[in-house]
């Protein structure tokens, strides 16, 4: 798959690429920043069907959107070679007693030996998130560690 | 009354008027620079209200307005967009300068205006509207189509023509003979080559001088810098507009941008002064005896332009709608070729005529181009429906 890159004088970039289906994906990066996601249009695929203007949380949203699934599945890749080490994402409920406290109080690692890699809020990634990253229900964690490390921090993320 | 009442009376009502001309133009869609002009004919010269005392204001503030539209328009682009698009589509650039330079320039011939008015008015026709063409590609949702690159090179090459186009007529319209001639357009491509190169080579060095992290110390620099620029581009014959799109080129891209934000304003300020002026001083009786000819001139220069950007389009292989999206893009002219008029008139060498001929064109193409870019696919579409029973 090649990306195209066009420069646009006076306007911005834009950076393209056509799917197996015939469709021209893109997107088009103004000189102040903003960005706008592009797609060719059905019948003439000179034109664009849409062009949807994305602030930057919309952009990174529509990518974790896109790349989200994908997160867990390569971390599962990488760690399927190792015996035993899994990757899962639970969520921190609503009821969760760390909803607003930090993920440092939970001392995951010191209780489940599990390691938390990331945690995806609104669709956006936070990788490796620090001891003081504040939770906030609706959160997902996603962790990775033995199977019995993992079904314990579950426990935990939802019962203290 | 007190000395500086009546001026700034004048002035509170002129700018008062053109703010509504401007909410007016937004209303309706289009680009302010049309109703700038109506409003400069209404009042002024043969208009309902002559303006007294604030003439050596709006004089000076009208050729500040020019050099900051060249400005602007420099910032724009940085040096390798210019490079880049010339080296791309220098072909289309041709095509484009041949086809709707040949309109005016008839036209002029026919009018009996000489070989100077027609100069001046090849450049009128030729020259598509860039602010015009950029507002409706976006508003339309094209700026993502695969013809929007060779409407944008059109527009680069054009005003990179202007760097040339300006000085040549500047020295021709000024007689100052075929030496003294050759020599100032000799400055202007030894200029544009310094600017080019320093732009790409010494951007950094340009920038640092003006470069300020206060914004009114950044502002007072690059302005100052811009005027003292044009006047000594004005001086060698160059014309101001020319040395500060040239200086507009060199900044390099960071400080481009922030000048273009501290500096809009102040451009659309100045600006619309230059587009009224250019208004005031022309006598408004004079429009219906050229109103035949701006008929034409519109239809004719509408058919190359479409031929011009057809061209632009299918060069880099896009379809047959798109060709058409991109000829009718290209067809609004605008701001330059009311420059290119405003250049010609203070010579004095060219007919009167050139004034209301120019302002009756502009007025039409600047309101019928938006429309020709709205229409071509509808348009299209009810001829291809038409035209392939025929054909099968």
């Amino acid at each position: 798959m090649d990306v195209e890159v066009t420069r646009l004088p006076g306007i911005g970039t834009k950076q393209e690429f056509t799917t197996a289906s015939g469709r021209r994906l893109g997107v088009l990066t103004h000189r102040d920043g903003h960005r706008e996601l592009l797609v060719s249009g059905r019948t003439d695929p000179d034109s664009c069907s849409a062009s949807v203007g994305l602030t930057d949380a919309e952009g990174q949203a529509l990518g974790t959107l896109l790349g989200a699934p994908n997160l867990v599945a390569q971390l599962q890749d990488q760690q399927a070679e190792l015996e035993g080490i899994m990757t899962a994402q639970f969520p921190v409920g609503a009821g969760s007693p760390y909803d607003g406290r930090t993920l440092g109080d939970t001392a995951m690692r010191t209780r489940t030996s599990t390691s938390i890699v990331a945690v995806i809020r609104d669709h956006v990634v936070s990788p490796s998130p620090g001891p003081d990253f504040v939770f906030r229900a609706g959160d997902l964690v996603v962790l990775v560690g033995t199977g019995e490390g993992l079904g314990r921090a579950a426990a935990i993320l939802e019962d203290g | 009354m007190h000395s500086s009442a009546l001026p700034l009376i004048e002035l509170g009502a002129l700018f008062f008027g053109l703010g509504i001309l401007g909410r007016l133009a937004g209303r309706l869609g289009i680009s302010p620079v049309p109703l700038y002009l109506l409003g400069g004919l209404a009042f002024g010269s043969g208009g309902l209200l002559p303006l007294e005392g604030i003439e050596p204001f709006t004089t000076v503030a009208s050729e500040v307005g020019v050099v900051l539209l060249l400005l602007l328009l420099g910032l724009e682009y940085s040096a390798s967009d210019l490079v880049g698009g010339l080296r791309r589509s220098w072909a289309a650039g041709i095509v484009d300068m041949v086809l709707n330079a040949a309109p005016g320039a008839i036209a002029a011939l026919l009018l009996g205006w000489g070989p100077l008015g027609a100069l001046a008015m090849a450049g009128v026709t030729w020259v598509s509207s860039s602010g015009i063409v950029a507002k409706v590609l976006d508003e339309l949702g094209r700026l993502g189509n695969r013809e929007t690159p060779a409407v944008l090179s059109v527009l680069v090459i054009e005003d990179l023509a202007m760097a040339l186009y300006l000085p040549i007529t500047t020295a021709a319209l000024t007689a100052i003979g075929l030496v003294a001639g050759l020599r100032t357009v000799g400055i202007a491509v030894a200029l544009l080559i310094v600017a080019l190169v320093v732009a790409l080579r010494f951007g950094r060095f340009v920038s640092s001088v003006v470069e300020s992290p206060s914004s009114e110390v950044f502002l007072l620099r690059v302005l100052g810098i811009a005027l003292l620029v044009a006047g000594i581009a004005s001086q060698l014959q160059v014309s101001a507009g020319v040395g500060a799109f040239l200086l507009g080129i060199a900044i390099s891209e960071d400080t481009a941008e922030n000048a273009a934000r501290v500096l809009t304003p102040l451009r659309d300020l100045f600006a619309a002064v230059f587009f009224v002026v250019f208004g005031l001083n022309t006598d408004p009786a004079q429009v219906p005896a050229v109103l035949p000819a701006a008929l034409v001139l519109a239809v004719v220069s509408t058919a190359t332009k479409l031929g011009a950007g057809w061209f632009a389009a299918r060069q880099i292989g896009v379809g047959p709608l798109g060709r058409w999206r991109a000829g009718a893009a290209l067809v609004a002219r605008g701001e330059f070729s009311i420059v290119i008029a405003g250049l010609a008139l203070t010579t004095g060498a060219v007919d009167p005529g050139l004034a209301p001929l120019a302002t009756t064109y502009v007025l039409l193409m600047a309101i019928l181009g938006p429309v020709a870019a709205r229409v071509v696919e509808p348009v299209h579409a009810g001829l291809t429906r038409r035209l392939r029973p025929a054909a099968s």
